[in-house]
């Protein structure tokens, strides 16, 4: 039965799909096998390690390598006078690119305290650390731009050079530090704030967050019999590190082959080479294999941690508390280089504002600033997590104003299924089971028996909060996964796909649908990772596209897998194909009874063949679906201190069906402890000359086990219907609800609200002495 | 300097420098399960048992060991994989980066601690830092491979 056949049943009916089946590497990954890429990395590489700025803002003058090349296992030592002077980004976006060209491997101008100045190899880590200490580089320290608020315009440039280049229409202007600038709209804002009972005017500022996935950057290179460039790399996007890869050494795109293993966490770090180029350039220049390693404090101080941003909300309602307007603007800093820097910021307003279905008019404008700190780039969420903050807090703070319970003011205003979403790009709402979501939160956590606020008569207050959230499913128009299916011998199947698990479950979920589709178990179905050379091209695992996305195209290449079977059982048969059905095991004449098994057509396609009996299609949606989530926090607040503790936290999400029940709910439940995090401790701080102070996990601190209190994940689906089994994405949309939620549960609680993240002690405890 | 000691109950030795830590020296023996992901003992993935007491192989020096006694997951790959199984029912391994430093603590907590709380368990693991997932299919894990060895137990002593 196909995947189209079951619309009308929602996930009913379903054998495989919906099931909390274990992944199907879980037994290596359990039992420490040696499958990450430090793990499969060849015992002679060199060992690469990049010597970095001291000067957030500088030019090389003269690098003196003479001493360092003398240590004896040292191979070679690399300056920007060994790269080519031809530009590009560390994006892994789909080409033509919407972050700017603006690299070089390694540059004369220094950019950030942490950037590239040199590359070492050798043979041993010690010859290397020892060589790093012996370079000798004269450095023209220049002013830094260090404030994103004085970036725009300010005469002095981080991209003066002639060579930058932005490939799309994204408003960047790299001699006034404008990465991009849009400005849209709907309707006639001022007019409808002018007409407004209440609006709710304020700026709430997102500080930059690491991913910290526990496997930091790493990558090893090689050349292979024909002399091409290989690279296997923890990465969420084999097929763009390929074309970066070309491009940052100027090489063929047919000389590089990517290969990735297992990866030890992403959330979007990786879908920034941060890492691959630098061991890429010395085995190209020495035709030696070579690594490198990203130890932690690297990994923290020069990777592609979050945009940092600053949200002017005006929020526009009546007296009733009906939403009439959001008024928008978005500073984005993306530090020294622009990677993702022109697209984040968007999801800052159209994944925000249209949780507001009703309001009359929208106003969306924002500038993306070049600074002298490290590059951000990709983190979960993708700007919706920053947008999300600023709007839902607006939200809240609206609530109070006019005395409503926020629980009652979202039931007023949310968008629900059928809407029309001007601010998300015109989308219609086709599957949205919001309103249930924040139903069931509400239940969950006792809502209506614990808003605002119980004091539990020891010095500490209780308080509740809520916030709502939505994301995409894939980048419209743009994102494309294929999948190719072949039957071999004794009629198994082989899953090839381009997406990246990278731990997310991918390899999984897909055999799970391709088994779905072809009424076969998941023990006939062997799914292979990604290698550049032979699995069919997807834009890797990004923009919560991989369910979506590549699932769909699981589904479209089943159906013609299917039919392609019947064909060949058919002319096994000698029967016309409109006389057979296949029901996953065998092809039956439906007219004589008559039958042949899958494995007998697997076998017999072996011998005497003159067609390939495999399918491969691609696909790219029109659309992309936001998946929404409600999520109501219950914190602790020491009235003393100022200290929040995190009680219990209540998330009911609608991704859809849901494909694997228990890897939907891990994924949520991890990314609500990530935005705990975020709300609560997690900031990259820097000090007044540019240096990152946040340089370990002493400094940049991720919650543990005893930081998170209770989380409670469930689902409430509704049914996608251009979705893969009516699902849509859920990977990214659950970091998106902490930080609101639990500034609105400190607000109820203690009456402090607090516009900049991280909400520490400390500002509650002085938000609580102002009052 | 060469130090010897006893690897996963193999007698094994090594050439170690004064300032090689254990995890280095675990790694270029095979032992790939061995993770690092801090340098600053603060992740938990590098969790090795020497002498039977979980510690951090990052901060550990090489030297010290000589003579000692150091276990890995690959010593312990059955265990592992039996608790694994509830992990991985959980879909609570994810990227799996983590696994072995956690699954052995975990396996030290339940050899130290009898019948541990929820409490005792986060208190006990508070230092297994997770990225993926937010600690709670963990701990699921943890309690339903408790009430499954419980169970099993409370057999065997039937059958006894």
């Amino acid at each position: 039965m196909s995947a189209q056949m079951k619309k009308d049943g929602g996930a009913s009916g379903l054998r495989v799909v919906n099931q909390a089946v274990p992944k199907v590497d879980a037994q290596a990954l359990v039992t420490g096998k040696a499958v990450y890429t430090n793990d499969l990395a060849p015992a002679d590489c060199l060992i690469v390690k990049v010597v970095r700025s001291p000067h957030a803002h500088a030019l090389i003058k003269d690098i003196n390598t003479v001493r360092a090349e003398a240590v004896p296992g040292i191979e070679c030592i690399l300056t920007y006078k060994d790269c080519p002077d031809k530009r590009f980004t560390m994006a892994g976006q789909t080409y033509p690119e919407p972050s700017p060209y603006d690299r070089l491997i390694l540059d004369q101008r220094v950019r950030f305290v942490g950037d590239a100045a040199a590359i070492v190899a050798g043979t041993s880590e010690e010859a290397v650390k020892r060589a790093m200490k012996l370079i000798k580089i004269k450095y023209e320290v220049l002013e830094p731009v260090l404030d994103f608020r004085k970036a725009k315009d300010n005469p002095i440039l981080v991209h003066p050079e002639e060579n930058w280049k932005s490939l799309c229409p994204v408003g960047a202007d790299n001699k006034r530090n404008l990465c991009a600038h849009e400005t849209s709209e709907c309707g006639d804002i001022d007019a409808v704030l002018a007409s407004c009972d209440y609006v709710i005017d304020r700026v709430y500022h997102t500080k930059a967050n690491q991913q910290a996935m526990m496997e930091t950057f790493r990558t090893y290179t090689y050349l292979d019999t024909y002399g091409r460039l290989n690279v296997v790399s923890s990465t969420q996007v084999p097929f763009h590190i390929r074309r970066i890869l070309a491009n940052a050494l100027d090489i063929p795109k047919h000389k590089v082959r990517v290969v990735k293993p297992r990866i030890g966490g992403g959330f979007g770090a990786k879908q920034t080479s941060v890492s691959e180029v630098y061991p890429a350039l010395v085995t190209w220049k020495t035709g030696k294999p070579a690594k490198i390693i990203y130890t932690r404090e690297e990994s923290l101080i020069a990777s592609s941690p979050r945009h940092e941003m600053e949200m002017h909300v005006r929020l526009g309602a009546d007296k009733e508390g009906h939403i009439r307007g959001i008024d928008l603007y978005t500073l984005s800093n993306t530090g020294a280089f622009g990677e993702h820097g022109p697209t984040t910021v968007g999801l800052s307003g159209h994944k925000s504002i249209p949780l507001y279905g009703k309001a009359e008019a929208f106003r969306f404008v924002y500038d993306v600033v070049y600074t002298n700190v490290m590059s951000a780039g990709a983190y979960r969420g993708y700007g919706a997590t920053q947008g999300i903050f600023a709007v839902e807090s607006a939200v809240n703070e609206l609530a109070q104003v006019l005395g409503m319970d926020p629980t009652v003011l979202r039931e007023k205003n949310m968008v629900r299924e059928g809407q029309v979403m001007p601010a998300y790009y015109g989308e219609t709402a086709k599957s949205c089971a919001l309103d249930r979501c924040l139903a069931r939160a509400k239940e969950m956590i006792g809502w209506d028996e614990k808003y605002p606020c119980r004091d539990m008569g020891n010095g500490k207050v209780r308080g509740v909060g809520v916030a709502m959230a939505m994301q995409g499913s894939g980048i419209s128009g743009v994102d494309t996964g294929s999948v190719a299916i072949k039957v071999n011998d004794d009629g198994f199947y082989s899953l090839m796909i381009g997406a990246t698990d990278m731990g997310t479950g991918c390899d999984t979920i897909l055999s799970q649908m391709a088994a779905e589709c072809l009424d076969c178990e998941m023990d006939d179905i062997i799914v292979s990772g990604v290698d550049t050379d032979t699995s069919p091209y997807d834009c890797g695992s990004y923009a919560s596209s991989t369910t979506y996305v590549t699932g769909m195209a699981v589904v479209k290449t089943c159906g013609t897998l299917r039919e392609k079977i019947c064909e060949r059982g058919a002319e096994y048969l000698g029967c016309p194909v409109e006389d057979v059905e296949f029901d996953g095991q065998q092809v039956t004449n439906l007219k004589t009874g008559e039958s042949i098994s899958r494995k007998d057509i697997g076998n017999k396609v072996m011998c005497s063949n003159n067609e390939a009996l495999s399918a491969s299609e691609a696909f790219s949606s029109p659309v992309s679906p936001p998946p929404f989530m409600a999520g109501i926090a219950e914190v602790e607040i020491d009235k003393e201190t100022g200290v929040v503790e995190m009680v219990d936290y209540a998330a009911v999400v609608d991704c859809g069906t849901v494909v694997n029940p228990s890897l939907a709910r891990v994924q949520t439940e991890g990314g609500i402890a990530q935005g705990i995090g975020m709300a609560l401790y997690e900031d990259v701080v820097y000090n007044a000359k540019g240096k990152n102070y946040s340089n370990s996990f002493m400094q940049y601190k991720i919650p543990s086990r005893l930081d998170v209190g209770t989380i409670r994940v469930e689902f409430e689906s509704s049914y996608e219907p251009t979705g893969p089994f009516g699902a849509k994405s859920i990977g990214e949309i659950v970091i998106n609800t902490p930080s609101p939620a639990i500034s609105n549960a400190i607000q109820n609680a203690v009456g402090v609200i607090i516009r900049e993240l991280p909400m520490t002690a400390e500002k509650v405890y002085w938000g609580m002495q102002e009052k | 300097m060469e130090i010897q000691f006893i690897l996963n109950q193999k007698q094994v030795s090594a050439e170690v420098g004064a300032d090689t830590v254990l995890l280095d020296v675990l790694r270029n023996l095979g032992c790939k399960s061995v993770k690092c992901g801090c340098e600053t003992t603060n992740c938990g993935l590098c969790t090795v048992w020497v002498d039977g007491k979980s510690r951090l192989s990052c901060s550990v020096l090489a030297a010290g060991i000589d003579g000692h006694e150091v276990t890995t997951m690959e010593g312990v790959e059955k265990e592992a994989a039996e608790f694994g199984e509830f992990l991985a029912g959980e879909g609570a391994e994810q990227c799996g980066f983590c696994s072995p430093g956690f699954i052995m603590n975990v396996l030290a907590m339940l050899r130290e601690l009898k019948n541990p709380d929820i409490e005792e368990i986060k208190e006990y693991l508070a230092g297994n830092l997770c990225r993926c997932t937010g600690y709670m299919g963990q701990l699921r894990a943890i309690q339903k491979y408790m009430s499954e060895k419980g169970c099993s137990q409370t057999d065997k002593e039937v059958q006894a």
